[in-house]
């Protein structure tokens, strides 16, 4: 032990020298972070109180339950309530089906080759399409060619078909959070890769889809370019019927409401603009903790 | 899944010619191979297999006696779980592997046509090398097996008999309703003991059954490995020298060399295998001077 040099008698372990350096960059790191972080929040908190103080004066019952109207103090989001409601169930049903099949096959039946791949690597990329395309898509699709008119309908699988691609992706992630063990145990029992599939592995990714299919939904729910390409800024003054033929109704939703509002040359319009941003946000922020709330109840059981 | 299968019948020329062109074709089967007493559970010949372009197994033939232990030893890479996994089908699930030659089943070519995997697997049970029970209960995952199969009895007293003979029924009757996972690592792999015996199999096919146990749980398990001999026909694979010893009947050695990968080096009743090894490298491996 003689080439260990004698530890000397004034010691102080203090930070010196380089270790100081990089315990002050350490130290500055974490306030710069924080800013970073602020930026965001400090914008939204701002955006948010002033949309507050124009909105909340007209947020009331009679808002929430009147049709829309030229006159702004009795203009109200009923229509584009039902509207949204409706139409993002009908998405929710299209797509999620299709999304979470097209996955399972994917990930459990299809052979994984060249194809496989670029067909994965252009599911991402359609994720990334402008919503606008989609719409573009719906109204010489949905709208023309199926002669389905700018109706609920139509407006569902236009979102349907632009949360898909996202819906997909998350489907296939949660489905590979599924660990190979578990396919093993089930597939030497004999249990064929359908039941394998059908017990284990949809059971075991239903967190993750579930989570996914939330925050696609939140995002069906502020659209509003895709909706606005199919036709959708309409003046409606009566509740989709609850039939078959009401599908083929034509709609509003609250994005459009907001920003049908926002083109008015009336200021008062800009009260209700900003009344139907706090129900969308309030409505999407919902949604968003209700994926956080069903993610960790699933993960528990 | 894309498996290849060729079947080395001598009938089929195709295979023949293909076989030819393999190195393996060259290579002469050690003769410390012995041929079990009695009715095969498995009779292997001319096994070879290929992970993509990569060889795993070379000209494979044994017979595995039935109702008795037969462990597969040798060191890391020397192919001892591919071959255990081609006795249930387990490989077809990797996508690329090329299998050639014969496995027979009783009187069945497991890779022969029309024979279907799910029904090979219903068979022949598997306990893997990491206890994997299913997320959910410990009654859910006995009954799993039997709810796939269309079992149609008591399912109570099908999980409490199969609970009983993997010896974890004592431990658990309070509550079959907790989940598996809540189990300890020693009664998650009698619970997978259990699930596979649940299907009333032939065979159990163990893959380094206790290698992520500790010894008591280890030892519990090689226990019931002895008393399940009785009424199955058990395969283990396995790392450990003293466990082949104290289980098994009979003792596969295999090694992959710097020529030939996964092949088998001697093949004999356990206790002749440790005593009186027939190979210089057996004798090597046994006695801890390599693997």
């Amino acid at each position: 032990m003689s080439f260990v040099e004698a530890t000397p008698d004034a010691i102080t372990l203090r930070a010196e020298g380089r270790v100081a350096r990089r315990q002050a960059w350490s130290r500055a790191s974490r306030w710069i972070l924080l800013g970073a972080t602020g930026v965001g929040l400090v914008v939204l908190v701002i955006l948010g109180i002033d949309n507050a103080i124009v909105g909340i004066p007209s947020l009331d019952w009679d808002f929430l339950s009147s049709y829309p109207s030229r006159k702004a103090e009795i203009a109200g989001i009923r229509s584009s309530i039902f509207g949204s409601v409706w139409v993002l169930v009908f998405t929710v049903a299209f797509a999620i089906p299709v999304a979470v099949g097209s996955a399972i096959w994917m990930e459990e039946f299809a052979p994984q080759n060249a194809i496989l791949t670029t067909v994965r690597l252009n599911i991402a990329n359609l994720a990334g399409v402008p919503s606008i395309i989609y719409g573009i898509l719906g109204l010489a699709v949905f709208v023309r060619l199926m002669e389905l008119g700018p109706s609920i309908l139509a407006g569902a699988l236009t979102l349907a078909l632009m949360i898909l691609p996202m819906t997909v992706i998350t489907s296939v992630e949660a489905i590979n959070q599924v660990p190979p063990s578990i396919r093993e145990g089930s597939l030497a029992l004999g249990a064929t890769r359908w039941q394998t599939v059908w017990y284990h592995v949809l059971p075991g990714a239903m967190p993750g889809i579930m989570t996914g299919t939330i925050l696609a939904v939140a995002r069906a729910a502020g659209e509003t370019a895709a909706l606005i390409m199919i036709g959708a800024f309409t003046f409606i003054a009566f509740d989709p019927a609850l039939s078959f033929s009401g599908l083929l109704d034509s709609f509003t939703t609250l994005p459009i409401q907001v920003y049908n509002w926002t083109l008015r040359p009336q200021t008062e319009f800009r009260a209700n603009a900003a009344a139907g941003i706090i129900v969308l946000m309030i409505a999407v922020i919902g949604l968003n903790a209700l994926a956080l709330v069903v993610r960790d109840r699933l993960r528990q059981s | 899944m894309s498996i290849r299968v060729r079947s080395t019948n001598p009938t089929d020329d195709e295979a023949r010619e293909a076989l030819q062109g393999r190195p393996a074709e060259e290579h002469v089967p050690s003769h410390n191979i012995t041929k079990p007493e009695g009715e095969p559970a498995f009779s292997i010949s001319d096994l070879n297999f290929w992970y993509g372009t990569k060889q795993a197994l070379t000209n494979v033939g044994l017979d595995i006696p039935r109702k008795k232990v037969t462990a597969l030893i040798g060191p890391s890479g020397c192919g001892k779980s591919t071959l255990l996994r081609c006795l249930n089908r387990m490989n077809d699930l990797i996508p690329g592997v090329t299998i050639e030659g014969n496995v027979r089943y009783r009187s069945a070519d497991i890779y022969g046509p029309g024979v279907d995997p799910v029904e090979v697997r219903r068979r022949i049970g598997m306990v893997f090398q990491k206890p994997n029970p299913f997320p959910k209960s410990i009654y859910e995952n006995v009954a799993f097996g039997a709810r796939v199969n269309g079992f149609r009895g008591n399912l109570d007293d099908l999980v409490e008999g199969s609970l009983q003979r993997a010896a974890l029924w004592d431990e658990v009757k309070g509550d079959l309703k907790q989940s598996g996972l809540a189990l300890s690592g020693g009664q998650q792999q009698r619970l997978c003991i259990a699930r596979a015996l649940a299907n009333n199999p032939d065979v159990i096919l163990m893959d380094e059954p206790c290698s992520a146990l500790d010894p008591i749980a280890t030892l519990k398990i090689e226990d019931l490995i002895r008393e399940l001999s009785t009424d199955y026909t058990i395969v283990v694979v396995t790392h450990n020298m003293q466990q082949a010893a104290r289980v098994s009947d009979y003792t596969a050695f295999m090694l992959t060399d710097e020529e030939i990968t996964g092949q088998l080096i001697e093949y004999a009743p356990t206790e002749m295998m440790f005593t009186q090894p027939g190979d210089q490298r057996t004798e090597d491996y046994i006695s801890g001077r390599f693997g």
